[in-house]
């Protein structure tokens, strides 16, 4: 029976690649070990080994074809003693490109489960109010929109530099500093040792001496080690100094939960970097509001926490093609309007929340989405608004429930929209467990669309 | 005690030779009449403080560095006003000897809008970007990667400065002091990391403390250079400073001084010092005091007299009660001012 060489998920979070070469061609002869193919993933570019022996018989994906997910079969490897006519018991060339990740590449299978497969639906809403009406709009990627922010400031200032572990010769540990060594060379583009707690105070102290310090994180679960530099010296030292020693500061990357990673390195700090004074907080969802609360982080004077999302990364969105668009830090945005219920979430909560949206009009309930966009400051006054229009709400975040980013928002609205409410504020969080690594756990720790259309039902007294 | 098996100098204040001078180092008369003023001003800053937290006026934590002032003095003659200064919680020597006005830290000490960070900061967070001084940091280490990270603003910006981080011998086995010193050496970093090694981490000495306890030795394993110097001795500093000074502003990056010194008084005033004898704070106080060590050499010198030196007391103690009658008169901070400077407005 021929063997089929399959599309390999080449990191957690990869639900397709592009297939760059192929260092073989039909007829040849391979045996294990060998390598078939480069595979450009949306991290890096990666080398597939055969892990059979055998003749090559047939290439099912030509070179360069791009979005080719997960788990398609890209060529057949005939055994020993097999010859062409075997190939017709196998399949036909897969379609090339495919938008959608194979069904193959979620679900409890075992194989990549990760919730990139949540597609964000356009937005009924403009983009961004501040953006004037009629402007030329990019679709870009996340990743591409925090690139982009850095670039720019990094030009329009010459004490902006970037700091972290792999960000300058490797190109970003998820390729967000992709170009920046070239564009800035090695002063400002620098390769720590890993050491967070170390480098976070160095950026700290070159903060205070005025330099104006991004220090990338290569996930947040990392910056654990750096928590005192972050809460004791940078968030703290202003107030300390009676308002000599600001901090300008931005301590970014990758926050949550990635995918299957499992409990060390998937965590939500927004609770526990918003419960800070002296630090702002930000949580962008969109590629327009990754680049402009981005530039707004790194022109602010105070240390800002800039948690991002792994899975958001290579997400596509449009955003405005302006010289200098920013977003103001502070303030959430209404993603989706509505009457009945108020979902309102922060990073990649957003797209499920958007999801759930959609459900609930399917079954007549008109829900109206929040993307915070910032946990601190929090803006109170939009939630508020809307709340008092739809008189119930749910607060969905992938972390823990205690002491959460729910529990703050249920607060604020009983003391100042008590009056407002027809039914208690429900809090869809994350498990409150350490993330399992089985898929099937993994996904029921996570709050769901299902979780928030339940929630928002029941707030609505809906069965 | 600790053993004194030096790189470049062998020198310990147990081993010191008593207070009078090794002939071989010299200094002029105005530099030891310097010398004398700055640290007899931190020691009757500090023995003020003490005398006022007794009364109540300080409260909180606070730590005083009597006895330990040659340190500070010396190595500040070696730097300039633009060379950047950064320590732990044992700080006022440190704030007095960058030139910051004493009001205004024994106004701070006291809580009052007289003081550096206006009352909110006290005795552990003091700072005064116009003297370089970038605090006074109350988690023992975390000073030490900030103060690297000066080093680093300094060499990115280019301005030719450098900084001195100073921390004690119980800062020395946190982790995040050796992230710094690797990264400092990695990118040659203008920074002098000042070991104060008072041989106690707290209650806990040296020897209980740290297997290795060479201290000037810890960066050895990443290529720093170090030296060991009688930190008692003000002129043992300054010839030392000079030293690593010239290393890092020639561009090969930080260097360690371990000064060996001691602290009369206990960690904090709330200390008992329960762990060291009566006999071993006298016998330092009686033959090795840094003080003592520069009155001697100016009457031995010949060209200063008592009376010369009584006057400069005189001098030292209007400027110290001057800034006790500051810090006692000046009001409370206002209430307003709690919700004040928690973050920069943008």
């Amino acid at each position: 029976m021929p063997i089929q060489v399959l599309m390999p998920a080449l990191s957690p979070t990869m639900t397709e690649g592009t297939l760059a070469k192929w260092l073989v061609k039909e007829g040849d002869t391979v045996s294990s070990g060998d390598i078939l193919a480069e595979i450009e993933t949306d991290k890096a570019t990666m080398e597939v080994e055969s892990i059979d022996e055998g003749v090559v018989g047939r290439i099912l994906v030509a070179e360069g074809v791009e979005e080719v997910a997960v788990n398609t079969p890209i060529a057949v490897l005939l055994e020993e003693g097999e010859d062409a006519s075997a190939l017709d018991a196998v399949a036909t060339p897969a379609p090339a490109a495919s938008a959608e990740p194979a069904p193959a590449a979620t679900g409890g299978n075992g194989m990549d489960p990760s919730p990139a497969a949540v597609v964000p639906s356009p937005s009924p809403v403009a983009a961004e109010p501040d953006v004037p009406a009629g402007t030329e709009m990019a679709t870009i990627t996340v990743r591409e929109a925090l690139r982009d922010a850095m670039a720019e400031e990094m030009r329009h200032d010459d004490t902006v530099f970037l700091m972290g572990e792999e960000v300058a010769e490797y190109q970003g540990a998820y390729k967000i500093s992709q170009g920046l060594l070239d564009e800035f060379g090695a002063k400002r583009v620098i390769d720590t040792p890993i050491t967070e707690h170390g480098f976070a105070g160095l950026g700290v102290g070159a903060a205070f001496y005025g330099l104006r310090p991004i220090v990338e994180f290569m996930t947040f679960n990392f910056a654990m080690q750096a928590i005192d530099q972050i809460i004791n010296s940078a968030a703290k030292t202003l107030y300390m100094s009676g308002g000599q020693m600001g901090c300008p500061i931005v301590f970014r990357g990758p926050n949550g939960a990635a995918s299957r990673v499992a409990a060390q390195h998937s965590q939500c700090y927004a609770a526990w970097y918003g419960h800070i004074p002296g630090l702002k907080v930000v949580a962008p969802y969109s590629a327009a509001d990754a680049k402009g609360l981005l530039k707004s982080a790194i022109r602010d004077p105070n240390p800002v926490v800039f948690l991002e999302n792994e899975i958001l990364y290579g997400q596509s969105g449009e955003v405005p093609l302006l010289d200098d668009f920013t977003v103001p830090i502070g303030k959430a945005r209404v993603v989706r309007e509505g009457s009945d219920v108020t979902i309102v979430g922060y990073s990649i909560t957003v797209g499920r929340a958007i999801e759930a949206a959609a459900a609930l009009a399917e079954q007549g309930i008109d829900a109206e989405v929040i993307d915070l966009r910032s946990l601190r400051p929090l803006d109170t006054a939009t939630i508020m608004a809307s709340v008092q229009k739809t008189n119930r709400c749910v607060s969905v975040e992938e972390g823990w429930q205690k002491f959460g980013v729910g529990s703050e928002i249920a607060a604020s609205i009983m003391e100042t929209a008590f009056d407002w409410l027809d039914a208690p504020v429900q809090r869809v969080s994350g498990a409150d467990v350490p993330m399992p690594y089985a898929a099937n756990l993994e996904k029921l720790a996570l709050p769901q669309v299902e979780d928030i259309v339940a929630a928002a039902k029941a707030v609505s007294y809906r069965a | 005690m600790a053993k004194a098996a030096a790189k470049r100098t062998k020198a310990s204040p147990g081993t010191a030779k008593g207070a009078r001078a090794p002939a071989n180092r010299q200094a002029s008369t105005e530099e030891l009449l310097h010398y004398y003023k700055e640290m007899l001003l931190i020691r009757r800053f500090e023995e003020k403080a003490g005398q006022m937290y007794g009364m109540g006026l300080i409260g909180g934590f606070c730590h005083l560095y009597i006895g330990q002032e040659a340190v500070v003095v010396g190595l500040q003659a070696a730097v300039t006003e633009a060379d950047a200064s950064i320590t732990t919680y044992r700080d006022h020597g440190h704030m007095l000897a960058c030139g910051m006005d004493p009001k205004g830290v024994m106004a701070e000490l006291t809580g009052r809008r007289g003081g550096y960070s206006r009352g909110k900061g006290g005795s552990m967070h003091m700072f005064s970007r116009e003297k370089k001084f970038f605090g006074g940091h109350g988690i023992v280490g975390a000073s030490v990667p900030i103060g690297t990270g000066l080093a680093f603003a300094q060499r990115y910006l280019d301005t030719g400065e450098l900084t001195l981080c100073y921390f004690g011998d119980g800062a020395v086995n946190q982790g995040q002091v050796y992230e710094a010193f690797n990264m400092a050496a990695l990118w040659k970093l203008p920074v002098i990391y000042v070991i104060e090694n008072n041989q106690y981490g707290m209650g806990t000495s040296i020897q209980r403390h740290s297997a290795q306890t060479e201290l000037f030795r810890r960066g050895e394993s990443m290529g720093v250079p170090g030296s060991q110097t009688d930190g008692m001795d003000v002129l043992a500093v300054k010839e030392a400073a000079d030293v690593a000074v010239k290393h890092v502003r020639d561009g090969n990056g930080p260097m360690i001084l371990e000064m060996m010194t001691y602290r009369y008084r206990g960690h904090s005033m709330s200390d008992p010092a329960k762990y060291r004898s009566k006999e071993e704070v006298n016998k330092m106080r009686a033959e090795h005091d840094p003080i003592e060590q520069v009155r001697r050499r100016l009457l031995d010198g010949g060209s200063v007299d008592e009376a010369a030196l009584k006057d400069i007391d005189k001098q030292v103690k209007a400027v110290v009660s001057e800034a006790a009658e500051f810090a006692t008169n000046s009001p409370e901070p206002d209430p307003s001012e709690l919700y004040t400077d928690v973050l920069v407005e943008a």
